[in-house]
């Protein structure tokens, strides 16, 4: 063995250049295409990506500006993926985030994501003047937020969503029930619940397995019984979760239960399941976003039915519904292409583009002058968005452990784990507990 | 020219200890550093808090505490019911039986299907109005068994950790097999020349030969049981409410849903102590039973 020649110096140059090849590796190389400009998009939207692309190509006929649409999916793979490369500064020109407002104000704090109020403001607000005040206002940040960034504008609505309940027209009609009149009050929709269980049907479907979406329907609960002051006082910590409207709040999901009126196996449900079950028949009612249309005219294009605003509680307070932008895009504060980028987004925000993505993927609109040509089940969505709310435009955030708490509970109510007094107090336990640290 | 003996040597391994120290040492550095401070992996300003996101773990997380029982607890199944299962097929199949490769094809079916999948079969066998689990149970005559499986409270667990064990025996199987086909033959015929009989033969050369493979598999099945979680997504997503909570869904929890890096990482940290601790106690309580059986 002695005799052998190390090879000292090839021994040290492999190493350095494996090293340097590891190194360098996780640099991805940027889409550059010589003598043009190419401004790169990361979405997370599957159903609209061909629609994209072809719009991409449109764009890139009349302006000679290449743009890039890169899909990642699911969204949770999306949203790391863009938390990765903020970190290494290495965002697109154009992303979305997804997640809470709190998200979205870390990454305008971090200076990844350009202020657009000065574009919005240009040619007599032209821009800003284009979209549904809700929608934007979701991609806004008002004076004096709690959040702590500069008031402005910092994204693009593409389109709108307003989560609503739906239900079957067939199974309303099969039961004697006037297939145009769903419930309209707490008392009707109980009612309909034991008419449910007689004839052994099931009632409502929605990922409740997947928590955010029993959040929202308590919320819209909580705005109708208490309204939206006592609501907002309540993230403030000046209201606790013990309080009788709180209670009663829980209180409604039991009541839903004992009714009949939840699907058999509903808190173990993700969404896709629950539009597979509605689509085809299998429950009487779903409460699902706008994207729905889309997914039921895929899943069953003979399916009837229509949606309605939750049935009122109490007439102390209106009705509310959360809404506003579903999906929007950012631009990259860093990119070289800053200036295209936003070229491309008041484009892809002009009347006929919209009004295509609306055809296209039945999704509402962004832009309110598209608004006409839509279809009638996305009219009612539609016209849902003058009830709308959303945390995003609350100005104050929920801490996420109670927002979990929250939901939690409210499955445990459901399954008779616990009683809606228990879950207050436990939700207000956790509460307190983030209260006091964050002191 | 000892020293540039020595130097070459080092350089012989350095490949392989910079690899290590980028890819392992470097990140686990960084994910306790990371566990010190309060961040929430997006802005560039982190605080650094010490200690505190460990105080918080273990003081005040009551729900960490109970997905790592939870976890605990579908590896106790899996330590127990997979691995006896594991065992005795392996032991059926190093026998002289008809179509032993075939059974062997079969048993490790299900360890190479995606968790996705599995879970969504199971998930679809397992549902309370439509699956088949109900339907068989119907047609037996024994409707009064029949109920929501995954969303039951009673049952949700359970039927997480009988799904991971079907998944997972396959391994088991697999090394419980390599090692019995690593004993000598001629132990056997010498135990039957001297007129043992097939349990003593089980009873007195087969388990103690077997102790160290079983402890390898006790080991990567604790280590493997305990970090499960996609198969859990896929079936119950955790509920309901906390009941299929297990500690990487927390982890998970605190990253996405609370944007908490810094408390994610330090839940990292603690839940890696925690398997290595079990891991250590483990090794050296099979290796004391070794002694004493030697």
């Amino acid at each position: 063995m002695n005799n052998i020649k190390y090879p000292f110096s090839s021994l040290l140059l492999v190493t350095v250049f494996c090293l340097v090849s590891f190194g360098l590796g996780g640099c991805g190389p940027k889409n550059e295409v010589p003598g043009k400009k190419v401004v790169t998009v990361w979405h997370w939207m599957t159903d609209r990506e061909a629609v994209l692309v072809s719009l991409a190509d449109k764009y890139e006929a009349s302006t000679g500006v290449k743009i890039d649409f890169e899909l990642y999916a699911p969204s949770e793979a999306y949203a790391q993926k863009v938390r990765a490369a903020a970190q290494g500064s290495n965002l697109p020109d154009i992303f979305g985030v997804l997640g809470e407002k709190r998200d979205f104000a870390a990454y305008i704090k971090a200076g990844h994501i350009a202020d657009l109020t000065g574009y919005m403001e240009e040619n007599n607000q032209d821009w800003e003047k284009r979209f549904f005040s809700k929608a934007l206002a979701v991609n806004e940040f008002a004076e004096g937020n709690a959040y702590g960034v500069k008031p402005g504008i910092y994204g693009v609505p593409i389109d709108i969503m307003t989560i609503m309940l739906l239900y079957n027209k067939d199974i309303f009609r099969e039961m004697g029930l006037d297939p145009e009149r769903p419930p309209a009050t707490w008392e009707e929709f109980l009612i309909i619940g034991k008419k449910l269980k007689e004839t052994n049907r099931q009632g409502l479907v929605s990922g409740w397995g997947e928590i955010w979406m029993i959040d929202c329907l308590a919320n819209d609960f909580a705005f109708n019984i208490m309204g939206k002051d006592k609501v907002l006082a309540t993230i403030r910590g000046e209201v606790p979760y013990t309080d009788p409207d709180w209670v009663r709040v829980f209180a409604l999901f039991k009541e839903m239960q004992d009714a009949g009126l939840l699907y058999n196996g509903l808190i173990s449900m993700v969404n896709k399941t629950a539009e597979q079950l509605f689509a085809n028949g299998k429950a009487a009612f779903a409460f699902n976003g706008s994207w729905c249309v889309n997914v039921y005219k895929e899943m069953n294009p003979d399916l009837k039915y229509g949606a309605f605003l939750p049935p009122r509680v109490s007439d102390k307070f209106t009705v509310s519904v959360w809404g506003g932008a579903g999906s929007s895009f950012m631009v990259y504060d860093k990119s070289k292409n800053k200036e295209e980028a936003i070229k491309f987004l008041k484009w892809l925000t002009d009347k006929e583009q919209q009004a295509l993505l609306a055809q296209e993927t039945r999704n509402l609109p962004a832009n309110k002058e598209s608004i006409g040509k839509i279809s009638p089940i996305l009219a009612q969505f539609s016209s849902a968005m003058e009830y709308s709310t959303h945390p995003s435009i609350w100005g104050v955030s929920e801490f996420s452990p109670v927002i979990e708490a929250f939901d939690k509970g409210i499955q445990s109510i459901i399954i008779g784990e616990k009683t809606p007094e228990q879950i207050a107090q436990e939700v207000q336990k956790v509460k307190e507990r983030e209260l006091a640290k964050k002191r | 020219m000892r020293l540039k003996s020595t130097l070459e040597n080092y350089l012989f391994v350095l490949p392989a200890v910079a690899i290590f120290s980028i890819f392992y040492i470097y990140p686990f550095l960084q994910v306790f550093i990371l566990g010190m401070y309060d961040w929430d992996g997006i802005s560039i300003a982190r605080t650094f808090v010490g200690l505190r996101n460990f105080k918080e773990i273990i003081f005040q997380d009551p729900v960490w505490w109970h997905s790592m029982l939870q976890a605990g607890w579908i590896t106790l199944i899996a330590l127990t019911f997979q691995n006896a299962l594991a065992f005795l097929l392996a032991w059926a199949c190093d026998r002289e039986i008809r179509l032993k490769n075939f059974y062997r094809l079969v048993f490790f079916i299900p360890p190479v299907l995606s968790e996705v999948v599995v879970g969504l079969v199971w998930q679809w066998i397992l549902e309370g109005n439509y699956g088949l689990l109900n339907h068989w149970l119907v047609q037996l005559g024994l409707p009064q068994l029949v109920r929501n499986w995954l969303s039951d409270p009673k049952t949700a667990l359970n039927c997480v950790a009988i799904v991971h064990c079907w998944k997972g025996f396959g391994w088991g199987f697999l090394i419980f097999l390599a090692g019995l086909q690593t004993i000598p033959r001629e132990l056997y015929e010498a135990a039957r020349v001297d007129g043992a009989n097939a349990w003593a033969c089980f009873r007195k050369i087969t388990l103690p030969l077997m102790v160290p493979v079983a402890v390898l598999v006790g080991i990567l099945t604790v280590l493997g049981t305990m970090q499960a979680f996609v198969l859990i997504i896929a079936m119950t997503a955790g509920g309901p409410a906390y009941h299929t909570q297990v500690p990487v869904l927390r982890i998970l929890a605190s990253m996405r849903g609370s944007s908490r890096f810094g408390y994610a990482c330090a839940q990292g940290i603690t839940f890696g102590v925690v398997l290595v601790a079990v891991s250590f106690i483990q090794y050296r309580f099979s290796k004391k039973s070794q002694a004493r059986g030697a």
